[in-house]
């Protein structure tokens, strides 16, 4: 992973990494994939990827409001809103 | 007061030897005065804690007997309180004060304890020393050059201190064993699932679990009488029996089987650390358990799998920090990425960018079956380890931690070596087991945590084993110099 990655990387990420900073966090990634490779090395021929510990499934719950409406509360801590709106740079011109 | 533990406290307050107010005042003038060499606390909170004590004092003269009713206590600073900043040690979240209470807050409040603040921890709890905090590293109150290790250090090291009887404390890699370890006291990772995740900052959803740190397992059983609950709100949260924690404590261990797995005493343990380790399974044997040699094969790829999991699980998790209607916004933006991007390089530190950035690379297209998939694959057979020890061993014992806490500053510089440090932790996580570290003794005067991970639903078992541990030990009984 070269400067080049890392700034495609930080796109995807919606971070910024400068350039001065880019060659350093490549070498540590790249020492952070090093270690990760091991896992090649293991045989997981047959075993199903696992995204639960107890493979338990996501509970479903009736489709009905259970939850008071405390859109004010939320909004009284952004940054910017604006009548029950949040508020961002201009998108559409 | 400060010595006294919860039930020892809970018994104080009942025969009027001191009123909550008196107590809680009392470990408020202690942060204050002591705190600074170690700085644990991000928030104290005053104010909101002698109002609860004098609720409780109330409650108390009515005849209330909860054990933890006036009882000073303290929160991670991952768990969100209505009201009261709650930062996950970020810059991202220096300014959020979350309008609602985490289950697990609720659920010491409706008890009636009293929280004295938040304690500080690694920033997004990602890392294992407590230096990525945004308000500053931890000191270990048994060296203050040291390290109490992480991410839940503010926590291990504020009960190390005296300056609370006990904290919640969150796990996703080991961070509630390994400061535990480190600062010479008991910590108990619960089974995934048993402790309600809403209101407590997502890390990597699949190994997130909170639980209890306090100066011996008894203590630790009533945290975890209260944290432990079924929470519909908390989609991972299990609806499991839950076990009377205290009383099975005297349970004897006669007949106790211990499984000693030979990869936990391989390269890279401090010797002196082994030694203390292996004594204290001596202990146990003296007190009526078998001890068997077992081996969990796959353990070597933990840190390798758990490097892969949890950076991908924080990327999507920490995605919504966003800039747009919460935490940290860059100033005058000059469109919406910009936005995003400026306000997530500056609200985000070092350790969580370069997280974010490797699960990002492991969920990208074209590598996620490499990394993601792969890793996940690998975690099954870690998980499948455990169960094939389960079937010959009722525990399995080995060290917390390679070595005592490290020197400030000299593990932080280099990102694979920290998570190399994680080799006895992470696994358990991975496959969602219950975990403790008990204080076992001490190379040159700093602590060494012996770590004991039981089957699904055994927090019970653990703390009973450790409660019997301490009644023939006092490594959990001496305190750090300059606190007492």
């Amino acid at each position: 992973m070269d400067q080049s990655d890392i700034a495609k990387l930080a796109n995807l990420a919606r971070l910024d990494i400068n350039e001065t900073t880019a060659s350093e966090v490549a070498e540590s990634i790249n020492g952070i994939l090093g270690l990760v490779d091991q896992l090649q090395n293991a045989n997981t021929d047959g075993i199903a990827p696992m995204a639960h510990p107890q493979d338990a499934m996501q509970r479903l719950r009736k489709d009905e409001v259970s939850e008071e409406n405390v859109r004010e509360q939320f909004q009284a801590i952004a940054p910017e809103a604006e009548e029950g709106l949040y508020l961002v740079p201009k998108v559409i011109d | 007061m400060h010595q006294l533990t919860i039930r020892e406290l809970a018994r104080g307050l009942r025969d009027k030897s001191f009123s909550s107010v008196e107590l809680t005042q009392h470990y408020l003038d202690r942060i204050q005065k002591l705190d600074p060499a170690y700085n644990s606390y991000i928030t104290v909170t005053a104010d909101q804690a002698l109002a609860q004590a004098k609720d409780a004092d109330a409650r108390i003269a009515q005849g209330d007997d909860s054990l933890l009713c006036g009882v000073p206590m303290a929160h991670k600073d991952i768990f969100c309180t209505d009201g009261i900043k709650t930062s996950c040690g970020s810059k991202m979240l220096d300014n959020f004060v979350p309008p609602y209470n985490a289950t697990v807050v609720e659920n010491f409040n409706r008890l009636g304890a009293v929280s004295l603040g938040k304690t500080n921890m690694d920033e997004f709890a990602m890392g294992s020393t407590n230096e990525s905090s945004f308000y500053g590293a931890v000191k270990n109150p048994w060296d203050t050059s040291r390290v109490p290790g992480g991410s839940s250090g503010g926590s291990a090291a504020a009960v190390a201190a005296l300056l609370t009887p006990a904290a919640t404390a969150t796990d996703t890699g080991g961070s509630i064993r390994q400061p535990a370890s480190l600062c010479g006291v008991t910590g108990l990772k619960p089974t995934y699932g048993r402790v309600s995740r809403w209101g407590m900052i997502a890390f990597a959803s699949s190994l997130d679990q909170g639980g209890p740190i306090a100066r011996n397992a008894e203590d630790c059983a009533i945290m975890m009488q209260a944290m432990a609950s079924f929470d519909s709100k908390d989609s991972t949260s299990m609806d499991h029996p839950i076990e009377d924690y205290s009383a099975l404590l005297d349970k004897p261990l006669a007949g106790l089987r211990i499984g000693v797995p030979k990869e936990y005493f391989g390269e890279g343990l401090n010797p002196q650390v082994a030694e203390k380790i292996q004594a204290a399974i001596k202990q146990f044997e003296a007190m009526g358990a078998t001890i068997k040699d077992i081996t969990l094969p796959h353990n070597s790829l933990a840190v390798p799998a758990y490097y892969v999991i949890a950076p991908a699980e924080c990327s999507a998790n920490l995605s919504r920090f966003d800039g747009v209607r919460y935490g940290h916004r860059c100033e005058n933006p000059a469109d919406l990425m910009d936005l995003y991007k400026r306000s997530r390089s500056e609200g985000f530190g070092e350790e969580v960018k370069r997280r974010i950035l490797v699960g990002t690379y492991a969920l990208s297209a074209g590598y996620y079956d490499a990394y993601y998939s792969k890793a996940q694959k690998v975690r099954r057979l870690i998980k499948q380890d455990f169960m094939n020890a389960f079937e010959e061993v009722d525990v399995i014992m080995g060290p917390t931690a390679t070595s005592t806490a490290y020197e400030l500053g000299s593990l932080n510089k280099d990102p694979v070596s920290m998570y190399l440090e994680d080799i006895y932790t992470t696994a358990t996580n991975l496959a969602g087991l219950p975990g403790i570290s008990i204080p076992c003794g001490f190379v040159d005067g700093l602590p060494v945590g012996l770590q004991v991970t039981a089957n699904y639903w055994r927090e019970g078992q653990l703390l009973n084993l450790a409660h019997q541990y301490q009644q023939e030990t006092d490594h959990h009984r001496q305190t750090a110099p300059n606190v007492a």
